[in-house]
């Protein structure tokens, strides 16, 4: 008993001793780079593991050591919670010497490490989490917003479904933030374009049964059922809305954000005909073929989504950005230096980046391919129209945020 | 015959006066561990494991003192943290008063559980309580003020008396420690008060207590409300630290997690809960990097703990220096 004792005696030492080291081996002298994501739930397809990837590789093509800057990436799974990510992201900025954080899809934890970045005047850059809240009335100065938003979804896929006779919807919405932004995105847009919206219903993240909410969508006669939803939920949506015989009795989905990794999981079969909005596929330039080849090989062959590349794309403009400034200590001098710079990197080519936060480029409407059109695994997409980056975003003085004055 | 009686009585209070020092002295280090400890160890880490300590210590009152196994906890640590972090950012309420709305509210929310659940015992009494908080989250989730999935986010930390400005650290640590201490303290008085002999003597033979003429469900039901209140003062001093209040404290996981700390800190023993919350919250922090290899690992620590030393790290200590810490 005395030896157990002592055995728990060391390990709460340990714990105070590990507490300590952490904090004595923190340096400035090294740009930290913190890739916060789902690691093990419903979005670590599209994003998890394959964000840290992009940024890895990202600081490789930057030739950061070349520079002499020495970069560091660190990795953790905020479990699709606002607390463990807030409390996350505090811990890193405090002990870990964290400088910035990337991609963290989950609106409701990006919002959350939004504020906490805000108030430790570090970096944000987000590529996975959709809310156009980001850029709208939480915009901040020590956040950009990198690869898509809600509005921009609505704006590309809403537009195209209502335009070709769609103008009657049901609405099947993650209960959070993204899915109530999303929502109320899409919504605007149909009611704009004369369309009417017949109901909506709210369902858990990380949904497994959709029954009663499919069932809900066929009463409603709507043309088209929206699914206001993403990753692992849209994709249980689909298969069950094919169970429930949805597209056959004559109403269509629209997924309003379905990723290439969702595509693949549904199989062509199921998934052909979809109509979605998104910022990058792999298969459009050489330059993305040889990143997408690349990304591929070190990821057991899954290619990237556009939220990897989003990923790829804000860190190397993040270093460009420090490197200009000389220094990584000052959060909104970095954001500053880097919406003052243009970007321009191999995936998204040139942009640039609002007073709000928003970066800006073109924005793609792709459909998915017949099983008969596909050359192979991963070949999904076929470009519909390219929406020009003027109006592929919320204007400026729409969001009400603070600080685009 | 009177002599024997005075040995006896000296005796008694030499105990007594033996048990207060024990326990002056395992404050005193308590105490001094968390004043010193800000040096070496991440203070957001040290705010978060009184928070929890608040609340095992709150949860102990009822599972080590008076022998009710609660199984719905969750929801007075939730609860508050809710009404702390909207009276604070809606209202605009100082942190102190944001803080004693909590409380007083998970206090409420304890004496309408309790009533309905002290008339049931063992697994029955266990179930309501789950049954209550399950609705509590299913509201929380609901509820517009809750934001749902969000949580309430961005909650100002304020100035405390409009004088201190807690979004300074430091600042904010004193006052969860002073928290915690007074709550601790409050704790300890209650054990040891009348109020508690007779807590324990209903823990002990709940029908000897009656057949004694003491009134059992009320004593049952102040001690429920105690519980809960101090649940509620742990759950919104954690909103206002965290500047944030979500659907994990109103989780039923969290009322599992308690009992976990209770249990493997050592049950009915003062200092017992303390030390669970912080091997607890110590594990989740700094293994996190293994995702959910952390749950295992709680659970292999569980079994260990329950198969070689059932009492506790604390009730373990207290037996090899024959003391009741």
């Amino acid at each position: 008993m005395k030896k157990l004792m002592g055995s728990w005696l060391a390990g709460v030492a340990l714990a105070a001793l590990a507490a300590t080291g952490a904090q004595a081996q923190m340096s400035d002298g090294a740009i930290k780079i913190g890739v916060l994501t789902d690691m093990s739930s419903l979005y670590t397809d599209l994003s998890g593991a394959g964000s840290v990837l992009a940024a890895r590789l990202a600081v490789e093509d930057f030739g950061a050591a070349a520079k002499g800057m020495k970069v560091e990436i660190i990795s953790a799974d905020h479990q699709n919670k606002a607390d463990v990510g807030s409390t996350t992201a505090r811990s890193w900025y405090d002990v870990e010497k964290v400088d910035v954080i990337v991609d963290t899809p989950n609106s409701g934890v990006a919002l959350a490490v939004n504020e906490v970045t805000r108030e430790k005047n570090k970096v944000f850059l987000v590529s996975g989490a959709a809310s156009s809240d980001l850029t709208g009335p939480k915009c901040s100065p020590n956040t950009v917003h990198w690869t898509y938003d809600t509005w921009a979804l609505a704006n590309g896929t809403g537009n195209a479904i209502v335009k070709t006779g769609g103008d009657s919807w049901f609405f099947l919405t993650a209960d959070y933030a993204f899915g109530h932004a999303l929502e109320r995105d899409t919504e605007a847009v149909v009611t704009k374009n004369g369309g009417k919206v017949l109901g909506k219903v709210r369902h858990p993240l990380n949904n497994a049964d959709f029954s009663s909410f499919l069932l809900q969508a066929q009463s409603s006669k709507a043309k088209i059922v929206g699914l206001a939803n993403a990753g692992g939920d849209t994709t249980n949506a689909i298969k069950q809305a094919a169970e429930f015989g949805i597209v056959k009795g004559g109403q269509s989905l629209a997924g309003l954000l379905v990723f290439l990794t969702d595509v693949h999981g549904l199989g062509l079969q199921t998934a052909q005909g979809l109509i979605m909005t998104e910022a990058w596929y792999w298969d459009m330039t050489d330059a993305n073929r040889a990143f997408a080849k690349r990304f591929a090989a070190a990821n057991k062959g899954i290619h990237p989504t556009m939220i990897h590349a989003g990923v790829y794309s804000a860190v190397t403009h993040y270093l460009k950005a420090v490197e200009a400034v000389k220094s990584d200590a000052d959060g909104k001098a970095v954001v500053e230096k880097m919406k003052a710079t243009p970007t321009d990197d191999s995936l998204f080519g040139k942009g640039t980046i609002r007073k709000d936060g928003r970066k800006v480029h073109d924005m793609y409407l792709f459909e998915v391919k017949k099983p008969a059109e596909s050359k192979g695994p991963w070949d999904y997409y076929k470009l519909r129209s390219t929406i020009p980056a003027a109006q592929a975003f919320r204007p400026m003085a729409e969001g009400n945020c603070p600080i685009a004055g | 015959m009177a002599a024997e009686s005075a040995l006896s009585t000296t005796a008694a209070g030499g105990g007594d006066r033996n048990a207060e020092r024990t326990f002056a002295i395992g404050f005193a280090i308590m105490l001094g561990f968390f004043v010193l400890s800000p040096l070496a160890i991440y203070p957001i880490f040290l705010m978060k494991v009184m928070c929890f300590a608040l609340f095992a210590c709150a949860y102990n009152l009822l599972l080590g003192y008076v022998g009710l196994v609660s199984f719905g906890h969750a929801a007075f640590l939730g609860a508050a943290g809710y009404v702390a972090a909207h009276s604070a950012k809606v209202w605009g309420f100082p942190p102190e008063l944001a803080i004693l709305a909590g409380t007083a509210s998970s206090a409420v929310l304890g004496a309408v559980f309790g009533w309905l659940a002290i008339r049931r015992q063992g697994i029955y009494f266990a179930m309501i309580t789950l049954a209550l908080a399950q609705m509590l989250y299913f509201f929380c989730l609901q509820a517009k003020f809750t934001g749902g999935e969000d949580g309430i986010q961005a909650v100002p930390r304020g100035h405390l008396f409009g004088l201190i400005d807690l979004a300074q650290t430091m600042n904010l640590y004193w006052v969860v420690l002073a928290i915690f201490a007074f709550g601790f303290l409050v704790i300890y008085r209650t054990i040891h008060s009348p109020f508690g002999q007779v807590l324990k003597a209903i823990r002990e033979n709940e029908p000897r207590a009656v057949s004694l003429g003491y009134q059992v469900e009320r004593y049952k039901l102040l001690a429920f409300v105690l519980s809960a209140a101090l649940s509620g003062l742990a759950g919104s001093t954690k909103a206002i630290l965290f500047q944030l209040a979500t659907l994990t404290d109103v989780y039923w996981a969290m009322s599992g997690e308690v009992i976990l700390m209770t249990l493997l800190g050592g049950l009915g023993t003062v200092f017992g809960p303390v030390v669970g919350a912080f091997i607890i919250i110590g594990a989740q922090n700094y293994l996190a990097k293994y995702g959910s290899w952390v749950t295992i690992i709680q659970g292999f620590i569980f079994v260990v703990c329950v198969l070689a030393f059932r009492r506790g790290v604390v009730g373990e200590l207290g037996r090899y220096l024959r003391r009741s810490l």
